[in-house]
C-alpha cells in the first residue's frame, strides 16, 4: 500500500429524470508518490469526471458513484463532507482549464492565496499574507506586491494561471490535480505554464494527475499515461513506451494525428468518426466504428483491460504486445 | 476607513449628487423645527387651499396647513420608516434568498413557496391585515411592510446565488476545502450584493409611497402627524388644487432619486472592474 492514490473499479452515473448514463465505467488506476500521471483523452471521455470525483465535487442527488478512490490509504468516498473539506485544498489541491473565471472578481489576488493558507492552517492574516507574497514569487509573477493589490481583471490569462498554481499549491498538497491547466492559454503562455510547474514538480514531493489531450504535453511533463475512451481505460503504459508503440488502435490514431512541424502534409490526419454518445454505445468494443483493424469479434464482444507482462495494459483483442 | 475615503474620491458625478440630496434630506429631518415657518398641525380653516404665497410658500391644504411645513417634518416620518422598511428587507431577503439559493433542492422549494405565499396576496390588504391584527401605530406598520416586502429581496438574491453558485471560482473554493458557509458569505454574498443595493435604493421611494397607502386606511401614521404619502393622497382628491399633493410628491422623488444616485456609484465601487482608481 505504498500507493499515495488509488481508485478501485469506479463507476460514476449521472441520473437525470429516472434515466442514468454510464460516464465512467469501471476504471481503475494508481499514482504513487513523486509519479506524475497523464490521463489523455477526447472530450467527453471522462477523464475531468474522474478528477472531480476524487475531490467529491460532484453533486449527490445526480451522480452515483460506486468503487473506491483510496488516498492515503483512506476511502475519499466513504469520508463525511467535513473530513473531506480537511483534505481539498491541504492535501488534493487542483487547478483548472479556465484561469479567467476561476477567481473571484471582488477580492484582490493577495487576499485569494491568503485565504487557501487561513483555511487549512492556524497562521495569522499578516502571516497568510507573507506567505501569498512567497508564493506569487515562487510562480514567477513579477512585482508580487504590486500583483498582490490586484483584482483578477487586470491580470493575463497567464498571470492568472499563475495565481491558480500559487493558491493550489498554499498548503504543500501531496497530489496536485491539473485539469486542462494550459487549454485556454496561448502556445506561447502554455510553454511558460509548462516550464513552472515543471519546477515545481522538480522542487517539491508531489504527486501530480495531468489531465489533457495535448499529447505533446503528456510525453513533456509526464512518466506514465492512462488513455481514455468513452468512460473507459482503453491503454496505459510508460510515456516513453506509448509514444514508441502505441498498442491501442485508438492510442496509435492520437499518436498518428499529431501534426509535425517541418514535414509539410496535404492535410491534418485524424480519427474518422466522432466519439459515441453515452447513451448510445455501440456493441461490443466502444471503438470498433471508428477503429481500422475491427473484426466481427470486435463487433460483438467487449474487450477486457488486459495486463501485459511488462506492465502495460490495454483493451483491445489485437494488440497483445505485438505492432 | 480607507474604503469610506476612497468612496468619496470617486469621479462619480451623479454620486456626489446623491449624497448631497441625501444629507440634505437629513439635515431637514433633524432641523424641521428650526425650519419650518409655521406649526405643521395647526390649521386655520378660514385659510384654506390658499395657493403658494410669500407666506405659504407651498400653499395650504384642506384644513389651512402650511403644506411647506408639513413637508419638512414628514420628511421625519417618511425617511425613517421607508429605510427602516427597506433595511429589515433587505436583511431577512438576502439571508433567505441566499439560503434558499444555494442549498437548492427540496429546502429552495419549500423557502420559495413559502415567499410566494406571502407575494400571492394583494401587497396593500395584507399588510392592512397585519397593521390591524397587530394594533395600528407607526412601528407596526412598518413591521407589516417588511413582512410583505422581503420576499422581493429574497427572490432576488436567490437568482443571484444561484447564476453565481455556477462560477468556477466557487468550484474552485470548495477545492481549496472551503466550508459551505464560508462559500457564501465570502464568494456568494459579496457578488451579488451590488445589485442589491441598487434594488434597495430603488425601493425606497416605493417604500413611501406603499406607506402612504397604510396611512390614509388609517392604519400607518395618524393624523395630524405630517407624512408625505398621506399629504400626496390628500392632494389627489382635491385635484383641483395642484400644490397640496405636488411638494410632497416632489420631496419623494428627490429622496428615492438621490438614494438611487448613491445605489448606482456604490454599484460601480463594490465591483472592481469599474472602480477606477487603485490603491
Amino acid at each position: 500500500m505504498s500507493q499515495l492514490l488509488e481508485i478501485e473499479h469506479l463507476n460514476i452515473r449521472f441520473v437525470n429524470g429516472g434515466k442514468e448514463t454510464e460516464v465512467v465505467s469501471d476504471l481503475s488506476l494508481s499514482l504513487d508518490r513523486r509519479e506524475t500521471l497523464g490521463i489523455v483523452g477526447e472530450s467527453g471521455s471522462g477523464k475531468s469526471v474522474t478528477s472531480l470525483s476524487i475531490m467529491r465535487l460532484h453533486p449527490d442527488e445526480t451522480t452515483r458513484i460506486k468503487g473506491a478512490i483510496r488516498f492515503e490509504d483512506k476511502d475519499l468516498l466513504a469520508l463525511s463532507e467535513r473530513e473531506m473539506q480537511d483534505i481539498r485544498g491541504n492535501k488534493i489541491a487542483m487547478i483548472f482549464q479556465e484561469p479567467m473565471t476561476s477567481l473571484n472578481p471582488i477580492h484582490t489576488v493577495g487576499k485569494q492565496i491568503a485565504e487557501s493558507v487561513l483555511l487549512h492552517s492556524k497562521a495569522t492574516k499578516k502571516e497568510a499574507m507573507a506567505r501569498a507574497r512567497q508564493l506569487l514569487e515562487l510562480c514567477g509573477i513579477p512585482d508580487p506586491d504590486q500583483r498582490m493589490k490586484e483584482y483578477p481583471h487586470q491580470l493575463s490569462g497567464g498571470m492568472r494561471q499563475r495565481v491558480m498554481i500559487a493558491i493550489a499549491l498554499a498548503c504543500d498538497p501531496e497530489l496536485l490535480i491539473a485539469d486542462e491547466p494550459t487549454t485556454a492559454l496561448d502556445v506561447t503562455i502554455q510553454a511558460q505554464i509548462l516550464e513552472l510547474m515543471k519546477a515545481i514538480k522538480k522542487d517539491r514531493d508531489m504527486s501530480i494527475i495531468m489531465i489533457t489531450h495535448d499529447l505533446g504535453i503528456v510525453y513533456d511533463f509526464c512518466d506514465r499515461v492512462v488513455v481514455m475512451y468513452t468512460g473507459e481505460v482503453v491503454e496505459s503504459a510508460p510515456v516513453k513506451e506509448l509514444f514508441a508503440a502505441p498498442l491501442h488502435p485508438y492510442t496509435e490514431g492520437l499518436i498518428g494525428a499529431l501534426p509535425r512541424l517541418g514535414q509539410p502534409t496535404e492535410r491534418l490526419s485524424a480519427i474518422e468518426g466522432m466519439v459515441p454518445d453515452a447513451g448510445d454505445m455501440p456493441q461490443g468494443c466502444h471503438f470498433h466504428p471508428r477503429c481500422p483493424y475491427a473484426t466481427e469479434r470486435c463487433r460483438a464482444e467487449h474487450p477486457p483491460l488486459t495486463t501485459l507482462p511488462d506492465g502495460r495494459q490495454v483493451r483491445c483483442f489485437r494488440g497483445k504486445g505485438e505492432q | 476607513m480607507k474604503t469610506l475615503r476612497d468612496l468619496l474620491r470617486q469621479k462619480n458625478f451623479m454620486f456626489k449628487l446623491g449624497i448631497v440630496i441625501c444629507l440634505a434630506w437629513i439635515v431637514v429631518a433633524i432641523l424641521a423645527p428650526v425650519l419650518a415657518p409655521h406649526d405643521p398641525n395647526l390649521g386655520d380653516v378660514t385659510r384654506k387651499f390658499l395657493a403658494p404665497s410669500a407666506e405659504h410658500w407651498f400653499g395650504t391644504d384642506e384644513l389651512g396647513r402650511d403644506v411647506f411645513s408639513r413637508v419638512l417634518y414628514g420628511s421625519r416620518v417618511s425617511i425613517t420608516c421607508g429605510l427602516i422598511t427597506v433595511l429589515i428587507s433587505f436583511a431577512v431577503g438576502v439571508f433567505f434568498g441566499g439560503l434558499a439559493g444555494y442549498v437548492g433542492g427540496v429546502v429552495d422549494d419549500i423557502m420559495m413557496r413559502f415567499s410566494e405565499m406571502i407575494q400571492s396576496f394583494p401587497p396593500l390588504i395584507l399588510a392592512m391585515v397585519i397593521a390591524a391584527a397587530l394594533g395600528p401605530n407607526i412601528s407596526n406598520s412598518v413591521l407589516a411592510m417588511a413582512i410583505i416586502w422581503w420576499p422581493n429581496y429574497a427572490r432576488l438574491t436567490r437568482s443571484i446565488v444561484i447564476s453565481i453558485k455556477q462560477n468556477d471560482y466557487v468550484t474552485a473554493s470548495r477545492v481549496l476545502g472551503a466550508t459551505h458557509t464560508r462559500i457564501l458569505g465570502k464568494e456568494l454574498l459579496p457578488n451579488s450584493v451590488g445589485s442589491m443595493v441598487v434594488m434597495c435604493t430603488l425601493d425606497l421611494g416605493n417604500a413611501i409611497l406603499m406607506f402612504s397607502g397604510l396611512s390614509f386606511l388609517g392604519l400607518g401614521i395618524q393624523p395630524p402627524t405630517a407624512e408625505w404619502g398621506a399629504m400626496v393622497s390628500a392632494g389627489v382628491e382635491n385635484s383641483n388644487y395642484w400644490w397640496v399633493s405636488t411638494f410632497p410628491g416632489l420631496a419623494i422623488f428627490s429622496v428615492a432619486i438621490g438614494a438611487n444616485f448613491i445605489g448606482d456609484g456604490l454599484r460601480d465601487y463594490l465591483d472592481p472592474k469599474m472602480r477606477r482608481s487603485n490603491s
